[in-house]
């Protein structure tokens, strides 16, 4: 199966660059529904079958937190708030590339020396869960648009969660739901949050909030 | 029961959102308030040793931390009963540039404030790791909202930033919780009890860069420095009351969280590696705030900023370990009860003057005689003078420091104490004793603001609570502290 692990793997590590590069929306919102397959493929492929009951049911779970629910949620809100793309990002979109090969070299690079001592899996999970995490921290700082940030958060947690994904079968389901239930809270909050920005402010870019400071 | 800890505010948390009268619906905070504190009192005198593998379970800094949370909340609510009682009914006005507000819901604001206290309780007793994190993420969902009270774009700019950097930086933390589980080589569970057992045999490694993320992102939340920047904002907007919260309560909870983390790199034998790590951001944290702190021109965040100082200082004082881990302890019951005091002054001060800005409020001595004195009580007490209880805790943290050798380390806490001291003396001082801006009042008496039971009894409470602290602390206490100390890692 880890041949199976390291395709999907590959296909989050695809779907980071795609997000890189993409100035609309809906394209973004469209890639956190492919990281989600992606993240239910890992899940199942790490584990032994045959499948244990409680894992079929947290992937269909992930799946439709992941894969339906946010998406719906991210959708929603930027109808709300009538955003349809990234205008002038800090960072420009072909930087955002170049800079995402890089953090995937140095995500080789980093996993070296733990390598050795990893739970048994994929040897492209962990350098790939790496790179999701920084992929998403790097939108976070690089967009202006709220929207685009929490879609960052999103991919941030998405290689967080696939770091999880080793370790899934042991830890106690209760923990994994409450992990995707905060997940979710959070975008509903953030949404609403975003929904009173642009309300208020009639945009919704976070350079602009800037009244707060010393 | 255990769990009561957290049912009963939850349940009345939810209940608020559904009663329709006012009166009725503040009634919940303070039958949530008493309910809490007697659950409290109820399961630390039948402790029940915690059961091997249980996910939930009281220990002695578990315990600490929610009676600092239980007594905090216990002052905020019958603040808030009269708060809400103040500002419903009528058009309200931003206190600061004069533009009229429509708070948020008062339904919401209620429901959510029990919820809080729930979700920080949580936090208090779980004894699962992952649990934890899932409450902590919680704590900082339901408080957005309580940010966000007055809903105009100060208030939304904090929330955005209080939710985006505190969510990224929880996530952190949960990247270093799925690192311990690496460290134990998928084979233990996040239970603590099950991790200290397990200590020595997890991979050294991965236990560090656990260690290091859990610290990061725990941190953020409890506003180390650099990770503190969404402190100032959020605390400087919120309502006091919500500012009492977040600073004596949440920010603890936060602590706990990199606590846990320290016991067990403390059982894995590499206890130096975070302690010193420890004994590094809180060094950073107090010199960032008191260079903040000096020339402050906004009284409330002064006040935060002096919060990410006494957050350093409990730091500093865990990761020094001995005396100075059970001076933190006692430490941060202190800061709590005297932060709460000077931020529910602060908000007093706010709505007489109408500004947050120092310079503009002089002369407080006479306009709200009472405020006044609280304010400049709580200002001694927070910058640690006798008789006061920052006083003993700081102290102890110094001989620790000494005890230790540690000379460098302790010169630098002193620069940084004096500093802090001497700034906010420039600050506080004149506001309080300070000539009226415009010469004397024509009639001689300007009219005295009122000062209202609801805000001089929760304030006066808390103030006893430290000065009693600082004048004597009973063996029995001590030695909890101790206790709490040790269970939190400081060798």
């Amino acid at each position: 199966m880890a041949a199976w692990t390291d395709i999907f793997v590959l296909g989050l590590v695809l779907s980071n660059f795609r997000l890189l590069a993409s100035s609309r929306l809906t394209v973004m919102i469209e890639t956190m529904v492919l990281q989600a397959f992606a993240l239910t493929a890992i899940l199942l492929t790490l584990a032994d079958r045959p499948w244990p009951l409680r894992l079929i049911v947290l992937s269909l779970v992930t799946l439709a937190v992941k894969g339906a629910l946010l998406p719906w949620l991210l959708r929603r809100t930027m109808r709300a708030a009538d955003v349809r793309r990234e205008i002038e990002p800090f960072i420009g979109y072909n930087v955002s590339i170049l800079a995402g090969i890089a953090i995937l070299g140095l995500g080789f690079l980093i996993v070296q020396p733990l390598k050795a001592t990893v739970v048994p899996g994929s040897a492209s999970l962990l350098p790939g869960a790496l790179f999701t995490t920084l992929t998403g921290l790097l939108i976070i700082v690089s967009r202006r648009k709220a929207l685009a940030q929490v879609v960052g958060y999103l991919a941030m947690e998405n290689g967080i969660y696939a770091f999880g994904a080793a370790l899934v079968v042991k830890e106690p389901m209760l923990v994994e739901m409450g992990v995707l239930l905060d997940v979710f809270v959070a975008v509903f909050v953030m949404g609403i949050t975003i929904y009173q920005i642009n309300r208020e402010f009639d945009h919704i870019d976070t350079d602009r909030l800037s009244e707060l400071k010393d | 029961m255990l769990l009561s800890i957290v049912l009963i505010p939850a349940v009345l948390g939810i209940l608020a959102f559904f009663v329709a009268s006012p009166s009725l619906r503040r009634a919940t905070l303070l039958i949530g308030s008493s309910g809490h504190a007697a659950a409290v009192v109820i399961n630390a005198v039948h402790q029940a040793p915690v059961a091997p593998g249980a996910w939930i379970g009281l220990d002695a800094p578990g315990l600490l931390f929610l009676e600092i949370a239980s007594i905090l909340f216990a002052a905020v609510a019958i603040y808030t009963t009269g708060y809400l009682g103040r500002e419903s009914g009528h058009v309200v006005s931003d206190a600061e540039e004069g533009f009229t507000i429509a708070n948020r819901p008062e339904v919401r604001f209620i429901g959510c404030l029990l919820l809080f206290l729930a979700t920080m309780s949580l936090v208090c007793i779980s004894r699962d790791l992952g649990l934890m994190w899932v409450a902590v993420e919680a704590t900082t969902l339901v408080s957005a909202p309580l940010i966000n009270f007055h809903g105009h774009h100060r208030s939304l700019e904090a929330t955005w930033k209080y939710l985006l950097i505190c969510s990224v930086g929880i996530a952190m933390a949960l990247l270093g919780n799925f690192f311990l589980a690496y460290a134990g080589h998928g084979q233990v569970h996040l239970n603590l009890d099950d991790l200290l057992s397990v200590a020595p045999d997890l991979d050294p490694l991965w236990l560090k860069t656990a260690f290091l993320m859990l610290l990061v992102g725990y941190g953020t939340k409890m506003g180390l420095a650099p990770m503190h920047t969404w402190l100032p904002d959020a605390h400087s907007e919120a309502p006091s009351m919500v500012s009492t919260l977040l600073s004596g309560a949440l920010l603890n909870c936060a602590f706990l969280g990199i606590l846990r983390a320290n016991s067990i790199l403390n059982a894995a034998g590499s206890g130096r590696f975070s302690s010193e790590l420890l004994v590094f951001f809180g060094l950073l944290s107090m010199a960032i705030a008191a260079v903040f702190i000096i020339g402050q021109a906004d009284y409330k965040r002064m006040l935060a900023y002096s919060s990410i100082e006494h957050m350093g200082i409990l730091a500093l004082g865990v990761g020094l370990g001995g005396l100075a881990g059970t001076g933190a302890m006692l430490h941060a019951v202190c800061h709590s009860l005297t932060k709460g005091m000077l931020f529910l002054c602060a908000g007093q001060l706010l709505h007489v003057y109408g500004t947050k800005t120092a310079a503009d409020v002089r002369h407080a001595l006479h306009a709200a005689p009472r405020t006044a004195l609280l304010w400049l009580a709580g200002f001694l007490a927070i910058t640690g003078s006798p008789p006061f209880g920052l006083f003993i805790s700081e102290l102890a943290i110094l001989k620790g420091a000494l005890e230790n050798g540690r000379w460098a380390v302790a010169a630098g806490y002193l620069t940084a104490l004096a500093i802090i001291f001497i700034a906010m003396a420039r600050v506080v001082l004149p506001m309080v004793f300070g000539a009226p801006p415009l010469p004397a009042a024509t009639s001689g008496a300007a009219p005295r603001a009122r000062e209202p039971r609801w805000f001089v009894i929760p304030a006066t409470g808390l103030g006893l609570g430290v000065v009693g602290l600082g004048l004597y602390i009973p063996a029995t206490v001590w030695d909890f502290l101790a206790r709490a100390a040790v269970l939190a890692g400081g060798r």
